[in-house]
C-alpha cells in the first residue's frame, strides 16, 4: 500500500489548516456562502437533507486496518456510529457538524487519510478496479498510476474552478470491474505488441441525466507521457468546457459536441505543446510509486484445498469469492447487502471487525468496491471459513456478490437533497422480496441499480436492470430501465415504459425476472437474454 | 401557510423559524406567509440559519405538515432509521411522512 | 475597487487595458484585458509589446482565466498579469501558481488573510507557471 512521505503528510496537515481557517471565516461571517460553499466541497463537506454530509477519500479504494478502525472511530465520534460505502469507493457520514469538521479531517490525517476534493468542480478522488493487484486476469496493477494521478491532481491551480466535476478511473485489465467508460477519463493500463506498458485514454463518459460511453481517444500513450496527456485533456475542457448551463458542462457534452475526432484534435495540440513545460513527474516517481504496490508475501504452497461439507459456507465461496493471481488464494467480497439492509452501510462495530479480519486475514488490506462492498484482497483458501464464521456471527456473511439481492442504490431521498425519490426502501423490498421466493440463486449474475434522481449517483443506466426514482406531482415514482451494463460489455439501459409506485416497482422487477426465467438459453445471464430477444417481451409481461 | 425553513449554521441540524427564534421541531414552525424574504435575509446575514427558504405547508392536527415529500423526510429523518430521527418512539411516524 | 496587490519590482503600466479585439487592431497598446471566452492565444504573436495582461473574473467559479494565465506563460510572457474581478482570498495561491503576479479584487481582502493564503503550502506536487520545484521533482534530486 502506498505510505505517505514527509511531503505527502505536510500537504494533508496543510490543507486540515486551510479548511480550518476557512470554516473559522465562515463562522465569523468574513465568507458568505456562496463563497464557502466550493470551499468546504473541495473537503467533502455536503450540506444534505439532515444536516452536513462529509465525503471522505478512499484513494483507489484501498485501506488498511488502522484506517478501516479510524473511519470506525470517527463514525463513533463525530457521528451516529454508522458510514455510508459510495459508488466511488468512498465512505460518507450524515450527521456532521461544520464546527467538527476540520477535527474530523485532522484525526483523518494521522493516518494518511482526507476528504480533499471529493467534491468541488475539480479532479475527484481516482478510482480504480477493486481487486487490482489480486486479480488473475490483470496486466499490472492499475493503482500506481492512479497514484500518480492522485499527487497530479491534488490542490491542481489549473483545475480547481472545472465547468463541472471531473471523475477518473483507472484499470489494467480486460475486464472492467470499475466503470472506467462511464467516467470523464476511464484509462486501461495495456502492453502493446513490444511488450511495452501504456495507458489507453477513454474520455467523455458519464452517466447523469446525459449517459455516455467514453470513446477511445488515444490507445496507447506512453507511460512516461501520462500526466501530460491528462493535463492537456484537463486543459482543452477548462477552457471549452459548457458554463452556460451546468446540466451541459461535463466534459462528455464537449466531446460529444466537438466530435471525438475534433476533441482529440485538440488535446494532441495541446499535448504537443506541455511536453516542453516540464509537467511530465521523473520516472523515477513512478518506479518509487510502484514499489508500494508489490505483492505481499504469498505462501508459495498454499493449500489449494477447501473444506465444503458446511453447504451455507460453500455457497458463500461460490458467490463471494474470487480467482486470485496466486495459488491457494482468494479475494473475498463482504457484502454490505444483508437481506432488507441498506446497501452500502457499515457499523463502527462491523468496521472494526472488517478492520481485524483484514489485518489477520489479508495482508492488512481491505478494498472499497464501486458495488459498495468490501473486499479482503488476498486471503489463503485455509483461512476461508474461520474468515467465513466471523462474518457470519457479525451479519456480514450474505452469500450474494453479484444477484439480484447485491443492489448499488444511492442514498435517496432519506439523506440527499437532490433527490426525488427514496432509494434504499425500494432496494430493501426487492432484496425481502427475492430472498423470500428463494429466486436469487437461480438467477444468477443480476445487477440492479437504483438511483433517487437523474443524476444517477446509483448507477441506474448501466443496470441489468436499473430503477430512477422520479418526482410525480409531490408523489414518488419508479421508471425502470433494462440492458446496462456498466462491465467491459459497458451499454446504456433503455426505459420500459410508464413508471410504477414504490408497491409496483417491486413487483416489476419481479415479472421481468420472469420473463428471463421463461426465455434464458443455457448460460445466459439476465443481460444476454434481454440483448438477444429485445425490450418488446418484457414490456408485454409488464404492460400487457 | 408558509414556513421558514433552513440548516443551522454550525451543526446542520433542519431548524424551522418560531417568529422568534430558530426550532428543530416543526411543531414550533409559525406561518411566515408575508415576511419569509425579509426574514430570511436578516436571519441568513446574522448567520443564525443557512440557506433558509420557504415552504408550502398545511395545519393537519394543530401540526404544521409540509406539503412536499421531501420536507416531510427532512422534518423527521430518513424513513429507513426510525431510530435515528427526532421521534424514534414513535411507530406510526412514517403515514405522516409518506 | 479595491487596492492592487502587486508582486512585481517594474513600474506599474498606467495605459488602460483594451479588449482582445482592440489590442488585435491597434498597433500601440500594450495592455489588454482577456475575457473569459477569450483565446489568450490570439496574444501569442504580439507579446513583446505587451506590459499588462488583465485576466478577468466575472465570477470566481468561471475557472477559464487560470488557463489564459498558464498559457501566456508557457509562451514566454514576463509582463504583469493581473487578475481583476471577483477574486477571492483562497484562490490566490493557485492564481499566483498559474503564472499571475497581481491581484486587483473587486472587494478589498483582509491583509493577514492574503498572507496566510501566500504562506500556506509548503510544497507543491504539480509544476505550473511558477518557479516551485514539485515534491516529485525533489524526491528523485
Amino acid at each position: 500500500m502506498y505510505k505517505y512521505d514527509q511531503y505527502d503528510q505536510a500537504m494533508v496537515d496543510a490543507r486540515v489548516e486551510e479548511f480550518r481557517d476557512q470554516a473559522r471565516r465562515r463562522l465569523e461571517g468574513k465568507l458568505t456562502e456562496d463563497q464557502f460553499k466550493p470551499l468546504r466541497l473541495m473537503n467533502g463537506l455536503y450540506l444534505q437533507l439532515h444536516a452536513y454530509m462529509l465525503r471522505v477519500a478512499i484513494p483507489y479504494g484501498t485501506l488498511d486496518s488502522r484506517q478501516m478502525h479510524a473511519l470506525a472511530d470517527i463514525a463513533d465520534k463525530y457521528d451516529r456510529g454508522y458510514g455510508h460505502f459510495t459508488t466511488r469507493q468512498n465512505i460518507q457520514y450524515n450527521w456532521i457538524k461544520l464546527e467538527d469538521a476540520a477535527d474530523i479531517l485532522a484525526d483523518l490525517s494521522k493516518v494518511e487519510m482526507h476528504a480533499i476534493q471529493t467534491s468541488g468542480n475539480c479532479i475527484r478522488n481516482i478510482s480504480s478496479d477493486h481487486f487490482a493487484g489480486a486479480a488473475a486476469d490483470e496486466v499490472v496493477d492499475p493503482r500506481p498510476y492512479a497514484e500518480l494521478l492522485r499527487q497530479w491532481s491534488s490542490f491542481h491551480p489549473e483545475f480547481s474552478y472545472l465547468p463541472r466535476k471531473f471523475k477518473i478511473a483507472v484499470i489494467a485489465s480486460d475486464t472492467d470491474r470499475a466503470a472506467m467508460r462511464l467516467h470523464d477519463i476511464g484509462i486501461n493500463i495495456v502492453r502493446n505488441d513490444a511488450g511495452e506498458l501504456g495507458a489507453a485514454f477513454y474520455v467523455g463518459g458519464g452517466m447523469g441525466r446525459t449517459p455516455m460511453i467514453a470513446p477511445c481517444i488515444n490507445d496507447f500513450v506512453p507511460l512516461d507521457r501520462l500526466v501530460t496527456y491528462a493535463e492537456a485533456c484537463l486543459r482543452v475542457y477548462n477552457r471549452y468546457g459548457r458554463r452556460d448551463n451546468k446540466y451541459k458542462a461535463r466534459i462528455k457534452i464537449l466531446v460529444h459536441e466537438l466530435g471525438a475526432e475534433e476533441y482529440t484534435r485538440q488535446v494532441e495540440e495541446e499535448f504537443t505543446l506541455l511536453l516542453d513545460q516540464g509537467v511530465e513527474p521523473p520516472f523515477a516517481e513512478l518506479e518509487r510509486v510502484r514499489t508500494f504496490f508489490e505483492d505481499p508475501l504469498f505462501e508459495a504452497d498454499a493449500s489449494p484445498d477447501i473444506d465444503r461439507s458446511d453447504p451455507d459456507f460453500a455457497l458463500w465461496v461460490d458467490r463471494n469469492t474470487v480467482a486470485h493471481k496466486a495459488d491457494g488464494y482468494v479475494s473475498a467480497v463482504i457484502s454490505l447487502k444483508p437481506v432488507g439492509g441498506i446497501p452500502g452501510d457499515a457499523t463502527a462495530e462491523q468496521m472494526r471487525l472488517m478492520a481485524d479480519l483484514a489485518k489477520d486475514y489479508s495482508f492488512d488490506e481491505l478494498r472499497v468496491m464501486h458495488t459498495q462492498n468490501i473486499v479482503l484482497p488476498h486471503v489463503r483458501k485455509a483461512d476461508l471459513h474461520a474468515l467465513w464464521t466471523a462474518l457470519d456471527e457479525a451479519g456480514l456473511g450474505a452469500p450474494n456478490l453479484d444477484t439480484v439481492e447485491d443492489i448499488i442504490a444511492c442514498p435517496g431521498l432519506d439523506y440527499c437533497s437532490l433527490a426525488n425519490a427514496r432509494s434504499i426502501p425500494v432496494a430493501q423490498r426487492i432484496s425481502e422480496r427475492f430472498a423470500k421466493t428463494g429466486k436469487t440463486e437461480t438467477l444468477g449474475q443480476l445487477k440492479l441499480k437504483i438511483s433517487g434522481c437523474i443524476n444517477a449517483c446509483g448507477h441506474h443506466h448501466a443496470g441489468h436492470i436499473g430503477i430512477l426514482g422520479v418526482d410525480r406531482k409531490g408523489v414518488e415514482n419508479y421508471q425502470l430501465l433494462l440492458g446496462g451494463s456498466e462491465a467491459e460489455d459497458v451499454s446504456l439501459a433503455k426505459i420500459t415504459g410508464p413508471g410504477f409506485d414504490e408497491h409496483g416497482i417491486v413487483d416489476a422487477v419481479e415479472t421481468v425476472t420472469t420473463v428471463y426465467e421463461r426465455e434464458r438459453e443455457d448460460g445466459e445471464r439476465f443481460l444476454d437474454t434481454y440483448r438477444r430477444i429485445g425490450m418488446n417481451p418484457f414490456k408485454e409481461a409488464l404492460y400487457g | 401557510m408558509r414556513l421558514l425553513t433552513g440548516n443551522d449554521l454550525k451543526t446542520g441540524a433542519v431548524t424551522w423559524w418560531t417568529g422568534s427564534d430558530w426550532s428543530i421541531h416543526v411543531e414550533d414552525a409559525a406561518d411566515v406567509t408575508g415576511s419569509e424574504d425579509e426574514t430570511a435575509r436578516r436571519e441568513e446575514a446574522a448567520r443564525r440559519v443557512n440557506a433558509p427558504y420557504a415552504i408550502d405547508a398545511e395545519m393537519q392536527d394543530g401540526v404544521p405538515r409540509p406539503t412536499h415529500i421531501k420536507e416531510r423526510v427532512r422534518t423527521l429523518g430518513p424513513t429507513v432509521r426510525p431510530d435515528l430521527t427526532l421521534k424514534p418512539a414513535e411507530p406510526d411516524l412514517g403515514n405522516w411522512v409518506i | 475597487m479595491a487596492e492592487l496587490l502587486r508582486y512585481r519590482d517594474d513600474e506599474t503600466v498606467d495605459h488602460p487595458a483594451v479588449t482582445v479585439d482592440a489590442f488585435l487592431d491597434q498597433s500601440n497598446a500594450s495592455a489588454v484585458r482577456i475575457e473569459p471566452g477569450d483565446d489568450a492565444r490570439d496574444l501569442l504573436p504580439h507579446l513583446e509589446r505587451l506590459a499588462l495582461v488583465e485576466v478577468n473574473f466575472p465570477a470566481f467559479g468561471d475557472g477559464r482565466g487560470y488557463s489564459s494565465a498558464r498559457i501566456l506563460r508557457e509562451a514566454g510572457y514576463d509582463g504583469e498579469l493581473r487578475a481583476v474581478g471577483d477574486v477571492l482570498v483562497d484562490q490566490l495561491a493557485y492564481m499566483r501558481r498559474c503564472g499571475f503576479d497581481a491581484f486587483e479584487p473587486d472587494q478589498q481582502l483582509d491583509k493577514d488573510d492574503v498572507q496566510a493564503a501566500f504562506e500556506r503550502w509548503p510544497e507543491v506536487y504539480q509544476s505550473a507557471a511558477d518557479d516551485r520545484t514539485p515534491i516529485w521533482t525533489k524526491r528523485h534530486a
